[in-house]
């Protein structure tokens, strides 16, 4: 029986080859420029995550804190949200780190009759949850407290970014939305089409008794067929695009551990199925339409 | 009192009508077939015998009244029951109905396909019918390669391939020469020899009076007369 179906509806797309290629090109397009937003965000995530990795919250605390009381603000501050560790940086350690990282003018320092550096925090926050806006919360918190001078951390244009990122994933969502709903009204016309030229051995079909089911199923392989070959070719195209750009690129302006890469396997098969969906309700759409008559 | 002949009966019209618009095609119509009828609506052209089959499959809704098919009633049957009820007929139409781009093959195996038959044995019963209607061997030619004669026989052999209960001929040999006319005919003698309900529209007398069986007349879509003959 199946066979049967299959074996009309490659008879559908043969008879139609012009309407089915134009089709399948187009689902093909569409899947094509959806999954470029979407290489496109799972890499910058990937980028900002890379980025993130470095956030480091250093909290300078009062000149005049004791050091009796720094086993207690170190607990208090991994008590804190998101925090995964903090780490104690003594004014004399931070002297010697400084001392370290400027040895060609270290006379300068060796000249200090007192060191002129706070004690202070380095706060570690746990990855998952680092989000510029916990970040920001969590400096803000820290700030409060009454022994806490002054809270640095990461570089700021890193906020901005995220969020510039984040307003493209909007934009990403919609266009996504709009293209789906073209490709299904592409399928559905299609469908449409095809239908119409073998309206009149649908309607003897029904004559015979035959059911619904039996002349729609091999209009619903047709559409599967023809979704699922379109959204393999756009993400075809989008993988040789890919490779021939990842080998241009990497070498070149991105940070050296970080690297691009291609959908993975679930991102990929959702599209793919995405697709079928758009085949599933294209041809849903016009069988609806036009077996209601 | 329901007498022997009623509960006989496969097929019921009670008052029925249907128009077109403000033409009426049917008008009161009340008529029972029996089973295993070989039964003839006679009639000039334009009587209202093609409307008649017609509401018969429900290729059309009635107008008004009802009609029971072997025990259903046609205005109850919900959308998807359909095709089931299509089953029990076996039709050939005033205009044969083949599909132009399936072989003659393919036309007549689509009845059996279409009601989940296995593939061995949709072989078996075309084959059979194919050699039964004399057209086994144009079974890969396209309708519109054949005659007039020949599409009559591949519409007898897709009617009666599935073995229906009813079989609805509309004017069957109305386009054909006297000895494909006949070769028809008796084609569907044998199928009311195997059991099945025959119900014949045409306006040819000729035929009828060759035949015999039970005939009614319809006039300007009314009922006339019922004799037998
Ligand atoms: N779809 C239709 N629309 C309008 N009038 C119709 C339609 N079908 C049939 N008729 C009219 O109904 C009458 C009966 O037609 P029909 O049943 O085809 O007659 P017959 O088969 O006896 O020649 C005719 O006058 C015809 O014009
Ligand atoms: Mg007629």
């Amino acid at each position: 029986m199946i066979r049967l179906f299959y074996k009309r509806a490659i008879q559908d797309i043969r008879e139609n080859r012009f309407l089915n290629t134009v089709t399948i090109i187009t689902i093909a397009l569409s899947i094509l420029i959806v999954s470029v937003f979407a290489l496109f965000f799972i890499n910058t995530n990937d980028l900002i995550n890379h980025w993130k990795k470095g956030i480091r919250v250093v909290v300078y605390l009062k000149t005049n804190t004791s050091e009796a009381m720094i086993p207690d603000i170190k607990k208090k501050f991994e008590e804190m949200y998101g925090v995964s560790e903090a780490v104690f940086i003594s004014k004399e350690e931070a002297l010697e780190q400084l001392k370290r990282q400027i040895k060609s003018q270290i006379s300068l320092l060796e000249d200090l009759k007192e060191n002129p550096l706070p004690d202070a925090f380095e706060v570690r926050m746990i990855p998952s949850s680092q989000s510029w806006e916990k970040v920001e919360t969590l400096s803000d918190k820290i700030e409060s407290l009454p022994y806490v001078d002054d809270v640095e951390y990461g570089e700021k244009w890193l906020g901005r970014f995220t969020n510039i990122v984040n307003l493209f994933r909007l934009t990403g969502y919609g266009v996504g939305g709009l293209f789906f709903m073209a490709a299904v009204f592409i399928v559905a016309n299609t469908i449409r089409l095809v239908l119409y030229s073998r309206r009149e051995e649908i309607e003897i079909m029904r004559l015979i008794g035959a059911a619904d089911s039996f002349i729609k199923f091999p209009f619903y392989i047709q559409s599967l067929i023809q979704s699922t070959l379109g959204g393999i070719l756009g993400l075809g195209i989008l993988f040789i695009a890919f490779t021939i750009i990842a080998s241009n690129v990497e070498h070149g302006f991105l940070p050296g551990s970080f690297q691009i890469r291609f959908l993975p396997p679930a991102v990929f098969f959702s599209i793919v199925i995405s697709s079928m969906l758009v085949g599933w309700l294209g041809c849903y759409l016009s069988l609806k339409q036009f077996l209601r008559i | 009192m329901i007498g022997e002949k009623e509960k006989n009966a496969i097929i019921r019209l009670f008052h029925v009508y249907r128009h077109y618009g403000s033409k009426n095609a049917l008008i009161d119509i009340t008529l029972d077939v029996f089973k295993n009828e070989f039964l003839f609506i006679s009639g000039p052209s334009g009587a209202g015998k093609t409307t008649l089959l017609k509401l018969l499959y429900l290729g059309e809704p009635v107008s008004d009244g009802q009609i029971l098919i072997d025990g259903m009633n046609l205005s109850r049957i919900s959308r998807n029951r359909i095709p089931y009820l299509r089953r029990n007929f076996g039709i050939v139409f005033q205009d044969y109905k083949l599909i132009k781009t399936k072989t003659v093959y393919e036309n007549v195996a689509i009845v059996l396909e279409a009601s989940g038959v296995k593939r061995r044995m949709v072989q078996k019963k075309v084959n059979h019918v194919l050699r039964t209607v004399g057209m086994e061997q144009r079974h890969s030619a396209f309708p519109p390669s054949l005659s007039g004669g020949e599409q009559q026989r591949v519409a007898i052999a897709r009617a009666i391939v599935g073995d229906p209960k009813i079989i609805l001929a509309d004017e069957p040999t109305g386009s054909l020469d006297s000895e494909s006319a006949s070769f028809i005919f008796n084609l569907l003698k044998g199928v009311h020899t195997r059991g099945a309900t025959v119900i014949i529209a045409t306006h040819d007398k000729e035929l009828i009076k060759k035949t015999g069986g039970r005939v009614v007349y319809l006039s300007s879509g009314r009922l006339e007369t019922s004799p037998y003959v």
